[in-house]
């Protein structure tokens, strides 16, 4: 902790003395806003600050390190081009208070990438504002939301899969909607039935992801669409699973109202502890009144050339970020899109899903796949196979950080006892996937022969296996200084 | 198959959820099953008395270190107690499901809902259809 090297008097910094008269803070504040004491920040000098935090980067694990098969983030390679360009000073040192004529190059890589997003998806307008795939949720059903209100329709309910993503539920939870959970069939995706019995008059929409959380590609997903437009419902499709379609379908093609996307995992911007990420949302135009405010627009005929910002959306949904929303996330998106092009994006499709079949193909001997079907960007595992040596998923989680890796998603989706969900993702070569393997074969060998050498892992990192009931029962929020007996 | 206690003198759902039933008042809590399954609970969020619930709705959240779900109301009716206890403890309901871990007593609205309760043995062979699955 840096607290713990706090030395009283120690600093890094060092600025010459004002060159104007100390003012004292009793005479320019209130009592209540003055302190009477220093808050307790640690005193170090620059060079401790600079090898504390060094070593802590050398503790991390991360996709510059290794594979990160963390199924349904798509935890893919960040392209330091991405991050080259993100940081060119008229993007980097741009204000957000600019007036839209000192900021033309931003609105029009917003306005372009808005549209290359619009052509990859399927859909006519999109909106970048939303500031993560959860909050790009909410918009999108909001939207829903103020589509039907618009028409004088006042429905209640919103249909969700059961292998949702618990931001689903979330997000019609939040718009007052009551969600309703449609069962997947035993081949693990959603059935036309199922829905056709649920969609009542009081449906707003269904939310759909697709490939589903199982790496399933929703086979049926037209004729789903068509039962729910019938009946005056419209289809939100999540669109954290977008890397597998990519170049290959578009969603707005097979029925999809409004999408989101997430720019931290398709589109290769930094995700997880190098954040932040970023939502946008795809409509169709019967949605696009109701698009989040500014919207960027090219200037045209006698408005001269150029890009503005437009307010003029009387029926919109309001702003849901300060400004333009993370934007340094839209330009690494850009270069992303940029260097792959059309080609290379479907390329990049076609390699995550074959990374993720020839690893089912090659764990599939040795660990339970609950439904095994071809598969598209990530595939499910469960730990039944070891059911008699007491090992759990948990701990086969555990002991992967031993071999290296950062463990998968465990314990999703719901509908699977005791999941691991692995995303390989396209960045991924060949022997890495063979090593990950490897890993995983040592580590079923171990559950058989010595059970607890697993279930008691992790052993080779700084800290062992976290009591995390614990730390959710009795959370310890804050570090606190212990204080000398009697002080 | 694992060992789970289903004792015989309760009422039970589909849902993983056992009731016992004292006249009008049905004392409901999650099953050895389900906390098995769920793992370490966290957090329990449970509805005020003077609540109505209705049979097959959702009246709380159970949380355990692996995954968030619904409870289900299994009859329809009046909360007329609940077990403040589960806020500062919730390792009751790993500890002790059928005891201190119960969750919510209600006064039933209509006395017939309790014979769609299914009884021990179908809920052990419910239990027995999805562990072999």
């Amino acid at each position: 902790m840096l607290f713990e090297r706090s030395r009283p008097g120690r600093t890094g910094y060092s600025l010459p003395d004002p060159d104007v008269p100390d003012a004292d803070p009793a005479a320019a504040f209130d009592a209540e806003q003055l302190r009477d004491d220093l808050p307790g920040l640690p005193e170090l000098s620059e060079v401790e600050v600079v090898r504390h935090f060094t070593r802590l980067s050398t503790w991390n694990a991360a996709v510059d390190l290794g594979l990160y098969p963390l199924g349904s983030c798509t935890m893919k390679y960040n392209p330091k081009i991405n991050e080259a360009l993100a940081r060119l000073p008229g993007f980097a040192a741009a204000h957000p208070l600019q007036p839209p004529a000192l900021a033309q190059g931003f609105l029009e890589l917003c306005w372009r990438l808005e549209r290359a997003l619009a052509e990859v998806s399927g859909m006519d307008r999109v909106t970048l504002q939303p500031a993560a795939g959860a909050q790009g949720e909410l918009a999108g059903i909001m939207m829903i939301r103020a589509y039907h209100e618009q028409r004088g329709e006042r429905r209640s309910l919103v249909l969700v899969p059961d292998s949702a993503h618990g931001t689903n539920p979330a997000s019609a939870a939040l718009n007052d909607y009551r969600v309703v959970s449609i069962p997947s069939g035993r081949d693990g995706i959603l059935h036309p039935d199922a829905v056709a019995a649920a969609m009542t008059p009081e449906v707003a929409a269904l939310m759909i992801t697709n490939p589903n959380t199982l790496g399933l590609f929703e086979t049926h997903i037209a004729e789903i669409c068509e039962i729910v437009h019938a009946r005056g419902g419209l289809v939100y499709g999540d669109g954290a699973n977008l890397n597998a379609l990519l170049g290959i379908a578009r969603p707005g093609d097979l029925g999809i109202d409004v999408m989101h996307f997430n720019l931290h995992k398709t589109f290769s911007t930094p995700h997880g502890g190098g954040g932040p990420g970023a939502g946008p949302v795809g409509v169709k135009n019967l949605l696009a009144p109701y698009l989040p405010v500014p919207v960027v627009r090219r200037l045209e005929g006698s408005e001269g050339t150029g890009f503005t910002l437009d307010y003029q959306f009387p029926r919109s949904i309001g702003r849901l970020h300060a400004h333009f929303g993370n934007a340094a996330m839209f330009v690494r998106a850009w270069a992303y899109l940029r260097s792959l092009g059309p080609d290379g994006l479907r390329r990049c499709a076609e390699m995550a899903v074959l990374n993720a079949n020839y690893l089912l193909a090659r764990l599939r001997g040795e660990w339970h796949v609950p439904i095994d079907r071809p598969v598209m960007h990530e595939c499910v595992l469960s730990d039944q196979a070891l059911k008699a040596t007491g090992v759990t998923t948990l701990d086969v989680a555990k002991r992967l950080i031993d071999y290296g890796y950062h463990p998968p998603t465990v314990y999703f989706p719901l509908i699977v006892a005791g999941a691991l969900m692995i995303e390989p993702t396209e960045s991924e070569p060949r022997e890495g996937l063979d090593q990950f393997v490897a890993a995983l074969s040592a580590i079923a060998a171990e559950a058989r022969s010595d059970p607890d050498r697993v279930r008691t892992a992790p052993h080779r990192t700084r800290h062992g296996r976290l009591d995390e009931t614990r730390a959710a029962r009795r959370p310890v929020l804050r570090w606190q200084p212990e204080r000398p007996a009697g002080s | 198959m694992a060992d789970y206690e289903i004792p015989a003198d309760l009422r039970y759902t589909r849902e993983d959820e056992w009731a016992r039933v004292e006249g009008e008042r049905v004392t409901i809590g999650v099953t050895d099953y389900a906390q098995q399954q769920l793992g370490d609970i966290v957090n329990v969020e449970l509805p005020a008395v003077g609540t109505a619930v209705e049979r097959g709705e959702p009246f709380g959240v159970i949380e355990s270190v692996k995954a968030v779900s619904d409870l289900y109301a299994p009859v329809t009716g009046e909360v007329v107690e609940a077990n403040a206890d589960l806020a500062n403890h919730p390792e009751h309901v790993n500890e002790d499901c059928y005891g201190d871990g119960w969750m919510l007593s209600i006064r039933v609205a209509d006395a017939a809902e309790i014979e769609t309760l299914i009884s021990a043995a179908e809920y052990r062979r419910h239990v027995e259809d999805r562990s072999t699955e």
